[in-house]
């Protein structure tokens, strides 16, 4: 296109930085592997806010977005051609920024948490290899190298969540991430097989085109590949019913967590939506079946995190249900309150989880809210800073999630009843979610300390830098959705940021004061879940465990998070096992491969008993039979056998017609 | 036929002759016990073989057959040579020539 802006740099520093630390990690001395850890997304970070500091502050953005960089053609089959092209609009950005910047300072706060791990040179190396595949899968121009990307972050997630591989459970964590990512796959490649075979493209331009020469066109095929694509997404993004790797995936180390399982990667399924919109545009239905999956995983989740009592486990099921609320965003059409609600998640639940790494590093692997309880004393930077996430993930005003919240949940309430039915939903998981939040909060950082804090200690530098940097984020985040207009607040800002990609389409029947009303009612609802948090769980109060006597169903289905794993255990994977061990194994692999090989041998073992006698050792009979040998050949080559057997036929004719 | 070889021996007379000896080449090695008799059939059989390549050279006035019979003979001679020290060291180890008795590769 126009301008160049070297887009290639950033997938291409990850890449470096994995292979220099993957190969020679091992040899090389701490302080390199560091400085090529850190220098890797630090140059990625430098190329996308060398573009950013030339779009921010201006809107309508301006020309040189969006970009298009080509760097070669990689499949020609008839009529579709797919080319190794990145694209640059003010979507693919706006994740750029947060990919490689919250990706940065993890890396950072990763050069303190893993200082002591012996695999130091190992977890960079995987850490930097995610930083590639998920900058090709924001970058990508069409869907195939998306999907190179997005098979890439799974592969990435994998390796670790399973990075203490040692330990079983770590292991299978990251086998069931890496399963259940396999089915989504599978939509989305269904998916992508249909758009060729439909509109003969998989660039995401090309297919808006064609989209939009027929504007009539809905439902039917578009609604089966965005439904395929949303079965892609949920598995990616930890929706219902494919939501139960991510609480698993909290085996992995905490920056892992933070960076992959909280702030980039689980959110790439919002992105595909988002990058997909044209076709969910199209079809109503699928936008509703998002709608709903993604409002019923908000609530569904958010319950499930009151009854956990481990900090990743509550902030893993907080993820699922904020992913849920970008879900139920892009349900109502409302792509850029996604996209917005993502950023400012990305910001403070990564802090949340550095924070609660931090708190664990401090309690040398304590992970029981159980046995925290009056941190704040002895750890005040981290109690600081997990104050400010709390209060952004609640929706406290003027923290970042009150905006992106809002945003969405306005969206949900001018889209008529059933979109007043997401609200409500809405508001409850609101409510919900304040109360989880706080009751970490409450359990971890006030009261008296339940365990042993005589040997607490701060954590270093390397891991407190990022902490603030993100609260500052988590504070002022949200300030990117709001600019002054005509004298009245406008909270459109980062809307009208991504019109050029989503299109202007402005919901009837929205006004200031409707906004403000529902703002109100959210915050009355945190207010609402801070203070029951605070009543039930400050210190000797017997609320809970009588809640918990009056209602023991109600807690244990909770607490053991409905039985999902169960369910699917005795539905799916017992099943599974049983076809695998009865029929794959005795029949299949024992009948069938089995016998042949066994009718091979077999028949080898006897050709050689008979063969054997051949074999005597007798010069004189192995020259007899080179000579019968030969002398049979020559037979066969001097004989006349057409000749004979025309002389044998009309012989035996002549017999017959006598 | 042609005029000009009719007056000399017929080319099947040289040709008979050559299977002839082969045959007798070959009965010779399959029923004589003494190794150096089967080798002499063998030296047989490769001169049954030089005959008829002799023949065809004369035949069609050609030198190719005549240059294969000292290809044939420079192998024979080498064969011959390496063959008979074998065959030496082979009485030495054994103190018997009868084939049968030699069909063992260890002693």
């Amino acid at each position: 296109m126009n301008a160049h802006l070297h887009l290639w740099l950033i997938p291409l520093a990850p890449f470096a930085g994995f292979l220099l630390n993957g190969i020679l990690g091992r040899r090389m001395p701490k302080w390199a592997v560091t400085t090529v850890a850190l220098l890797a997304p630090l140059v990625a970070f430098g190329v996308v806010a060398n573009v950013a500091l030339g779009v921010f502050g201006f809107i309508p953005a301006p020309s040189f977005l969006p970009c298009v960089e080509t760097f070669g053609n990689w499949i020609n089959i008839a009529a579709l051609h797919v080319d190794f092209s990145f694209v640059l609009d003010q979507l693919s950005l706006v994740m750029l920024l947060v990919v490689t910047g919250v990706g940065f300072l993890i890396h950072v706060y990763s050069v303190g948490y893993m200082s002591d791990d012996e695999g130091y040179a190992r977890y960079f190396s995987f850490l930097n290899l995610f930083l590639f595949f998920m900058s090709v899968l924001v970058l990508a121009d069409n869907a195939l190298l998306m999907f190179i990307g997005w098979e890439g972050v799974g592969l990435a997630s994998y390796l670790l969540i399973g990075f203490y591989f040692q330990k079983k459970s770590a292991a299978d964590a990251g086998k069931k991430a890496f399963i259940v990512n396999r089915i989504g796959d599978v939509g989305f490649l269904i998916a992508m097989f249909l758009l060729v075979a439909n509109f003969d493209t998989l660039t995401f331009t090309e297919i808006a085109t064609k989209l939009g020469q027929d504007p009539g066109w809905t439902g039917g095929v578009v609604t089966v590949i965005a439904l395929c694509l949303m079965l892609g997404a949920a598995g990616k993004s930890a929706q219902l019913p494919l939501y139960i790797w991510l609480p698993d995936a909290m085996e992995g180390p905490t920056p892992v967590s933070a960076l992959i399982h909280a702030a980039t990667m689980v959110t790439a399924g919002v992105y595909m939506i988002a990058r997909m919109h044209v076709l969910f545009n199209h079809s109503p239905f699928a936008l509703g079946v998002v709608a709903v999956v993604g409002a019923a995983t908000a609530l569904f989740a958010a319950t499930i995190g009151m009854a956990q009592n481990d900090i990743k486990r509550v902030l893993a099921y907080s993820t699922i249900s904020q992913l849920g609320y970008m879900f139920m965003a892009c349900g109502v059409a409302a792509y850029s309150a996604a996209i917005f609600h993502l950023v400012t998640h990305a910001f403070f639940k990564a802090l949340l989880f550095l924070a609660a790494g931090a708190v664990i590093h401090s309690l040398n692997g304590e992970q029981d809210l159980r046995r925290m309880g009056g941190l704040w004393k002895k750890l005040p930077v981290t109690f600081a800073v997990t104050t400010v996430g709390v209060l952004a993930i609640a929706g406290f005003f003027p923290f970042a999630g009150f905006f992106s919240k809002d945003a969405i949940l306005y969206a949900a309430f001018l889209q008529g009843p059933s979109g007043r039915a997401l609200w409500l939903v809405g508001v409850v998981t609101a409510l919900v979610t304040s109360f989880y939040m706080f009751r970490l909060w409450t359990m971890a950082f006030l009261g008296q300390p339940r365990g042993e804090l005589a040997q607490l200690h701060e954590s270093p530098w390397s891991m407190r830098g990022p902490l603030l940097i993100l609260a500052l984020l988590s504070l002022g985040g949200g300030w990117l959705g709001v600019y002054r207009s005509a004298g009245w607040i406008n909270m459109e800002r980062f809307t009208s940021f991504l019109t050029p990609v989503f299109g202007g389409r402005t919901a009837a029947g929205g006004s200031a004061r409707l906004e403000l009303a529902l703002s109100a009612v959210a915050m009355g609802v945190a207010l609402l879940g801070w203070f029951a948090a605070y009543r039930f769980y400050r210190e000797k109060s017997t609320v809970p465990a009588r809640l918990v006597e009056a209602y023991p169903a109600s807690y244990k289905i909770l607490a053991n998070k409905y039985y999902v794993d169960e369910i699917y255990g005795a539905a799916v994977v017992k099943p599974l096992l049983g076809v695998s061990r009865y029929f794959l194994e005795w029949v299949v692999e024992i009948g069938v491969l089995g016998g042949i090989a066994w009718m091979l041998a077999g028949g080898a073992k006897f050709a050689g008993a008979i063969m054997q006698y051949w074999q005597t050792g007798n010069l004189r009979s192995y020259a007899a039979w080179l000579a019968a040998g030969a002398a049979a050949v020559l037979l066969f080559l001097l004989v006349p056998w057409t000749t004979v057997l025309a002389y044998l036929a009309a012989f035996h004719l002549g017999l017959a017609g006598h | 036929m042609n005029a000009f070889i009719a007056q000399e021996v017929p080319l099947s007379w040289y040709l008979i002759l050559s299977a002839v000896l082969f045959v007798l080449g070959i009965i010779g090695f399959l029923f004589k016990r003494n190794l150096i008799t089967t080798f002499m059939s063998i030296e047989l059989m490769l001169n049954a073989v030089n005959l008829s390549f002799v023949t065809f050279a004369q035949q069609w006035h050609t030198v190719k057959g005549q240059i294969f019979v000292f290809f044939v003979m420079v192998v024979a001679a080498a064969e011959a040579a390496v063959g008979l020290a074998i065959i030496i060291a082979l009485f030495r180890a054994r103190s018997t020539l009868a084939v049968d008795r030699i069909d063992l590769m260890k002693l």
